[in-house]
């Protein structure tokens, strides 16, 4: 199948639906289809061969922050080139509800339109006043996807219909293998978190106080932390003695992300909450960690009810600790976890979610005709 | 006996003399208060000419949609600032001069957005010969240039008003009363650039 994805997100800038679309695109070429990607992208920017550039995205205030979008008419008319160059049998637009090349491409083609919703937006009364704009180019959309059920809400309490649930995709071949950091996990065992520090909703400040209690007994033991956030701000509440087991990253690259995972002896998702699917979560048990994580619908449902890695009652710091020394003591029951992870990952894998998309794709073409580019 | 003519004098003209400086704090305040209306007037003209313009089918969806979302922000803004202003004078006390912050940000966002829109090379004649497009436009870059104005007269009498407010006389008999000192609006206004358009220039016209 010759398939068009579009992006709305400029590429060069690492996001999650930017890497959805990565993942997609090559999981599809793997299966043997044909693909191409339209992308806001400077146009002498390093792009994989899959990607063709819409241009540079502009930055514009847009719901409360300001984002990189591509817009305007000169973007409408590379959308519609793209299109009428493609020769696809599908089109599949992402986050078209956002101002960007997706809702351009809604508008400009006609035919199999399948479109992925990634965020849950609350009803706010600004996606009012542009539902009637919205209404007629997402209209055109014939097959729906949400990668989560929150998002799937926002998509039927804005413009009504259904979705199909498709979850994100985690590329198990990138993350299974690849070496720890030198001197990690060490014999003193480590703990590890990724997120974002300053976000009270990745439970980071549960995790410390949690560590606290296990170092005060385990006198090797350290916490490897990667993710954007203060780190002078957050060592500097915590005791001296703690500070110099505490080592934080910072930002880091995919490959060193990677590398995290396969630096602790214990993976922590402290999460209170708004993880609508948790790709971190997937990540780790791809990457074979074991895990301990907050007992929310979305975590259980992903780690097979415990099966892949312990849950502890979400918030609960005691709990945590407790559970995550156990999990220190018996590396038999790390191994046991890691494993049950590795398996029960599988069904995230892009290869099998490619598949399920695909089956979407396949439930459109019939009905919806030739994709063709609309007249004017 | 010449001695209490000089003191009824002297009495006398410091009586006029604050009471003159009153009367200008006052003159200075209804000033103040009518440059506001103004601009309020400028702003929510703005955003209606840019909501009439993402509801107009003249763009795309996707820069409507940008263009709605910024304006409806601003007009939201606007109505609270109006409920926080009409609030006050019923409490028979002015609102806190917080106002400014919450508003400001909203309207040089929708600047942004008029900018990045309007500034995209050949914009204009890409709608050369549409219907409705010329009478738009004109009306946009008039309502623009009104805030522009306003938001200057505005900044101009809030000056005066500190400037007299901060004087020993007024300040040592509390001549303003109760009234908040007033903030200055700084917003972003220019649909050029920042580097293009110097301090104080007048407003040019949208490029394209």
């Amino acid at each position: 199948m010759k398939v068009g994805l579009v992006c709305p997100y400029t590429w060069d800038v690492p996001g999650g639906v930017q890497e959805h679309i990565m993942g997609l695109a090559e999981a599809l070429i793997d299966l043997g289809h044909q693909v191409s990607v339209i992308s806001p992208a400077d146009d002498d920017a390093p792009l994989p061969d899959y990607v063709v550039p819409a241009g540079r995205a502009v930055p514009v205030p847009y719901n409360g922050s300001v984002a990189r979008l591509a817009f305007g008419f000169l973007s409408a008319s590379r959308v519609r080139r793209w299109l009428k160059e493609g020769g696809f049998d599908v089109l599949h637009v992402h986050e078209p509800a956002a101002p960007s090349l997706s809702l351009l491409a809604c508008w400009v083609a006609d035919g199999p339109i399948v479109a992925t919703v990634h965020t849950a937006i609350p009803h706010s009364r600004a996606m009012h006043a542009a539902e009637p704009i919205l209404q007629s180019a997402l209209e055109k959309i014939s097959g729906r996807i949400a990668v989560s059920e929150a998002a799937r809400t926002t998509l039927v309490e804005h413009f009504g219909g259904d979705a199909v649930l498709i979850p994100n995709g985690v590329s198990v071949r990138k993350l299974e293998k690849a070496d720890p950091l030198p001197g990690w996990p060490g014999a003193g065992g480590a703990l590890g978190f990724l997120g974002r520090m300053d976000e009270p909703r990745k439970g980071f400040a549960i995790l410390l106080r949690a560590f606290e209690m296990l170092a005060a007994e385990r006198p090797g033991l350290r916490l490897l932390v990667a993710g954007h956030g203060d780190a002078d701000e957050v060592l500097a509440k915590t005791p001296a003695w703690l500070r110099e087991r505490i080592v934080m990253l910072g930002q880091v690259s995919d490959a060193d992300k990677v590398r995290v995972y396969h630096s602790v002896d214990v993976f922590c998702a402290p999460n209170t909450g708004g993880e609508s699917f948790g790709i971190v979560l997937a990540e780790a048990m791809a990457a074979g960690a074991p895990i301990v994580a907050s007992d929310l619908d979305a975590f259980r449902r992903v780690l097979r009810r415990g099966q892949a890695g312990l849950l502890f009652p979400t918030g609960n710091a005691a709990e945590l600790a407790a559970a995550a020394g156990q999990m220190l003591d018996q590396p038999e029951l790390r191994a046991g976890l890691s494993a049950a992870a590795s398996a029960a990952v599988r069904d995230y894998d892009w290869p099998v979610v490619a598949r399920d998309v695909v089956r979407v794709y396949e439930a459109v073409v019939p009905a919806a005709g030739r994709l063709v580019v609309a007249p004017q | 006996m010449i001695d209490a003519i000089v003191v009824v004098v002297v009495v006398a003209m410091v009586g006029v003399y604050v009471s003159w400086r009153a009367g200008r704090l006052d003159r200075l305040h209804a000033r103040l208060e009518a440059a506001r209306a103004a601009l309020d007037v400028a702003l929510v003209r703005r955003s209606s000419v840019a909501l009439e313009f993402a509801s107009s089918g003249l763009l795309d969806p996707a820069t409507s949609l940008l263009l709605a979302s910024v304006a409806h922000d601003a007009r939201s803004a606007q109505n609270g600032h109006e409920r926080e202003g009409g609030r006050g004078r019923e409490g028979g006390q002015e609102s806190a001069p917080e106002r400014g912050s919450g508003q400001e940000l909203p309207e040089s966002d929708l600047t942004r957005a008029l900018r990045a829109v309007f500034g995209q090379p050949g914009f204009r004649s890409s709608l050369n010969g549409t219907e409705g497009a010329d009478e738009l436009l004109t009306e946009l870059e008039s309502a623009a240039h009104q805030v522009f104005l306003a938001r200057k007269f505005y900044n101009d009498a809030v000056a005066a008003t500190v400037a007299a407010r901060r004087r020993p006389l007024a300040r040592l008999l509390r001549l303003a009363g109760g009234a908040p000192l007033p903030e200055f609006f700084e917003i972003e206004d220019s649909l050029v650039g920042a580097g293009e358009a110097g301090q104080g220039a007048d407003m040019p016209h949208l490029t394209g």
